[in-house]
């Protein structure tokens, strides 16, 4: 919103280290312009709104942009089905170590328990048997070495990291979500800061 | 010797080989002995709107029935777009048949209001009461499953198809007595809270004949194998959980039990599964002809193992889990199948979590030549797709697409997906059934009213351009039944320029439309075989006639305005403006 710009909320924003620098924090080894990447090319919006019909006219003037309200009765699907779906995804949501996963060039997006796994190893081998890819070798030092997939994820504070550079129980409480990068964008990754 | 002149009971004979309602119907308009000789041994009922007709009306032309199915809330209803309260209540039928058909076996609910008390008049009232099946019913408890458990002492089918039971904690199951050895089918798998095992097991014993058995959720893993090695002549089963501990004991336990199971045709349940054991159900899978794992969240690599394994599959039901490459596999495998429903695992979900694809359908479609009856959801869809799937399989009667995101247009062309369900339409003649999804403009309903002439009934949802979409529909679906639409720009012109056709159908539901006010009322004015309601819960329809009406729901019948109306629904028929609110 408009007055949060005149506000300049960036600068009394709370963080670590002296005002005029970027957060920096030794060990991690941050990637490039994350945010501004968006890696899953969703299909845009459609001609009308769709919104509950009760309270507006029915009308087909456009709206911008589409807003993605949940309409009563659509999708179609039976009470009793949504409601023994919800409780296996409160059930697992409740939990906090349930992810996304998503990889470049794949068109959909994966989750899992964080927890089923005891060590990166075995978290790279359900990645790679999940998505069909390989990683290469790591080192703290070079990162991923002979292949074109990294896996990286974001920590809580936004970070995007190399999975792999911190310990595997730090890893499990901060990891938010998972990405597969590909490619040129794996290349950008630099050496620790 | 002419026919009319043949004997009665020779004809009652007959038409005993006659048991179509349609056929019947149509023998009672022969002439007016055969009417009567025919409605004398009409022995099944099936009424598909609960107010289209008066029990007592039934009663009388129908005097020696034993088997009534009945239908209440319009198919919306499952979507939560019918308000609590609206009826479909069975107690007056109830009431009327204990003293009408005190012979009555079988009563069957779709979509009705079934209370203790009715539950409690079937016990008390039909001496011969065999099959009672609950389809998507509620306002029952388990204390009205008792009465019927305790005195309906020739019981064969108890079967209670996802309805919405309150489960006070009682022991009902216990309630069937030990001379109780008659039970055919069992199916309590909506049930939310546990029942005693033991009553559970004493009572699968003690039927020799028990062929259908549907556990619910409360029932451990630990225990199913105990169940089936009591029951090894079980046809169908629904599992309780699938989930246990890991144990090789337990898993054995449960593979032993199965193979012994050598005539189970259908499985379902399969809740909480964990994949290690589903290997145990494997030495069933030869046999299998149905399999539901609707409620089975395992991946597509678990999916593909199980379904390859039965080649005699004719019905699956599966979440999108499955994917593309899972459904390949199927295609591959199971020649037989007639009958595919993909539901989906994240529906409210903005993006896709699974590789599920117009693709999958499309190779079913090639790969299984008996397919006819179609549900699935996916997140795109193209007309190429939807052609191929239609000269594929010209024998498709039940085709319901569901593409989640409302208006989605063709992924690769991005336009509207007219051409693709016009092809259905054209090349599927016998198409009874269709439910359209996506970017659709008023020529997808021309191509309907153009081809779709066996089609029964249409679901539409965010489609149309204009009033001469309905009117493609209703002018040209010559054997359409049941139209249900929600949010499409349809109004009063294309309503009431078909209203005779109105009366040629079951019913017509319209919600979050453009139909006016005062076109409803001149609809019910104009035709009185019609009751024509309009739900409104925020107040009276006529205080705003400038909206159109939030929801409408049309149905013809022969007993005039229902008295159970609840408030928030006004019937706006020739005496409207007589009603007291």
């Amino acid at each position: 919103m408009a007055f949060e710009r005149d506000l300049n909320l960036e600068a009394t924003e709370l963080r670590l280290g002296l005002p005029g620098t970027q957060e920096s924090r030794s060990n991690k080894r941050s990637l490039p312009d994350m945010n501004i990447v968006d890696d899953q090319g969703h299909r845009s919006g459609s001609s009308r709104v769709i919104s509950n019909a009760s309270d507006a006219t029915k009308s087909e003037e456009e709206t911008t942009p589409p807003s993605k309200t949940q309409v009563v009765g659509w999708p179609p699907i039976r009470s009793y089905r949504k409601n023994s779906l919800q409780a296996k995804k409160s059930e697992a949501e409740a939990s906090g170590i349930y992810v996304k996963v998503s990889m470049d060039g794949a068109p959909y997006l994966r989750k899992i328990h964080l927890n089923i796994y005891n060590d990166y190893p075995e978290l790279l081998k359900a990645l790679e048997d999940m998505f069909k890819f390989k990683v290469g070798e790591y080192s703290e030092s070079e990162g991923y070495n002979g292949s074109e997939f990294v896996p990286t994820y974001e920590d809580k504070d936004g970070d995007w990291m190399l999975v792999g550079d911190v310990p595997w129980e730090m890893f499990i409480t901060s990891c938010k979500r998972l990405r597969v990068m590909k490619g040129s964008e794996a290349r950008g990754l630099g050496c620790a800061v | 010797m002419s026919y009319s002149s043949l004997p009665e009971d020779v004809l009652e004979h007959v038409f005993s080989f006659v048991q179509s309602d349609k056929d019947r119907n149509v023998i009672s308009l022969v002439c007016k002995s055969w009417y009567e000789i025919e409605r004398w041994c009409r022995r099944r009922i099936f009424v598909g709107n609960c107010y289209a007709v008066s029990p007592r009306m039934a009663i009388r032309r129908f005097p020696e029935v034993r088997s009534v199915e009945l239908k209440g809330k319009p198919h919306f209803a499952d979507f939560n777009l019918v308000p609590e309260g609206w009826g479909g209540y069975v107690y007056p039928w109830i009431r009327a048949m204990a003293g009408g058909y005190p012979w009555l076996e079988e009563l069957k609910l779709k979509r009705m209001v079934v209370t203790d008390e009715s539950l409690e008049l079937i016990a008390k009232s039909l001496k011969n009461f065999k099959v009672l099946v609950l389809s998507s019913c509620e306002g029952f408890s388990t204390h009205g499953l008792a009465a019927i458990a305790a005195d309906c002492k020739n019981l064969k089918e108890l079967d209670l198809w996802e309805s919405d039971v309150e489960d006070p904690s009682g022991n009902w199951l216990s309630k069937f007595p030990d001379t109780c050895t008659s039970l055919v089918s069992l199916n309590i798998a909506c049930l939310g809270s546990e029942v005693s095992f033991s009553a559970l097991e004493r009572l699968v014993v003690r039927c020799p004949n028990l062929r259908t058995l549907r556990l619910n959720r409360a029932v451990p893993l630990e225990k199913l194998a105990h169940l089936l090695r009591q029951a090894p002549q079980l046809v169908e089963l629904g599992t309780g959980t699938y989930s246990a501990d890991l144990r090789p004991d337990i898993f054995s336990n449960l593979a032993g039990a199965f193979s012994g199971c050598k005539e189970l045709k259908s499985l379902s349940g399969f809740w909480d599964v964990v994949p290690a054991y589903l290997p145990a159900v494997y030495s069933v899978c030869s046999g299998l002809t149905t399999l539901n794992l609707s409620y089975a969240t395992i991946q597509s690599p678990d999916l593909i193992k199980l379904v390859s394994q039965c080649p005699k599959l004719q019905c699956l039901w599966v979440l999108d889990y499955i994917e593309d490459s899972g459904l390949e596999a199927l295609a591959a495998t199971c020649k037989d199948l007639r009958e595919l429903r993909v539901f989906p695992s994240e529906p409210f979900g903005d993006e896709p979590n699974v590789s599920l694809t117009e693709q999958g359908l499309v190779l079913v479609s090639e790969g299984c030549p008996k397919l006819e009856s179609v549900l699935y959801f996916c997140r795109r869809m193209s007309n190429d797709a939807l052609v191929t799937i239609a000269k594929n399989r010209p024998s498709m009667i039940r085709f319901r697409l569901c593409i989640i995101d409302p208006q989605t247009p063709d992924y690769l062309t991005l336009e509207p997906l007219d051409v693709g369900f016009g092809a259905i339409v054209q090349h599927c003649k016998d198409l009874r059934r269709l439910s359209l999804s996506g970017l659709l403009t008023d020529r997808v309903f021309e191509y309907i009213g153009t081809y779709a002439k066996k089609l029964e009934m249409l679901s539409v949802a965010f489609a149309g351009e204009s009033d001469l979409g309905l009117h493609h529909v209703l002018s040209g679906c010559d054997s359409l039944r049941k139209l249900e639409i929600m949010d499409c720009p349809f109004g009063d012109k294309a309503l009431l320029a078909n209203a005779a056709k109105l009366e040629t159908m079951r019913s017509l539901w319209m919600s979050s439309c453009s139909v006016s006010f005062e076109a409803c009322k001149l609809l019910g004015q104009k035709m009185p075989r019609l009751n024509v309601e309009v739900i409104d819960e925020s107040g009276p329809p006529d205080s705003r006639p400038e909206l159109p009406v939030k929801k409408l729901y049309i149905y013809r019948t022969v007993t005039g305005r229902r008295i159970d109306m609840p408030g928030f629904v006004w019937n706006v028929g020739e005496d409207s403006a007589l009603r007291l609110s």
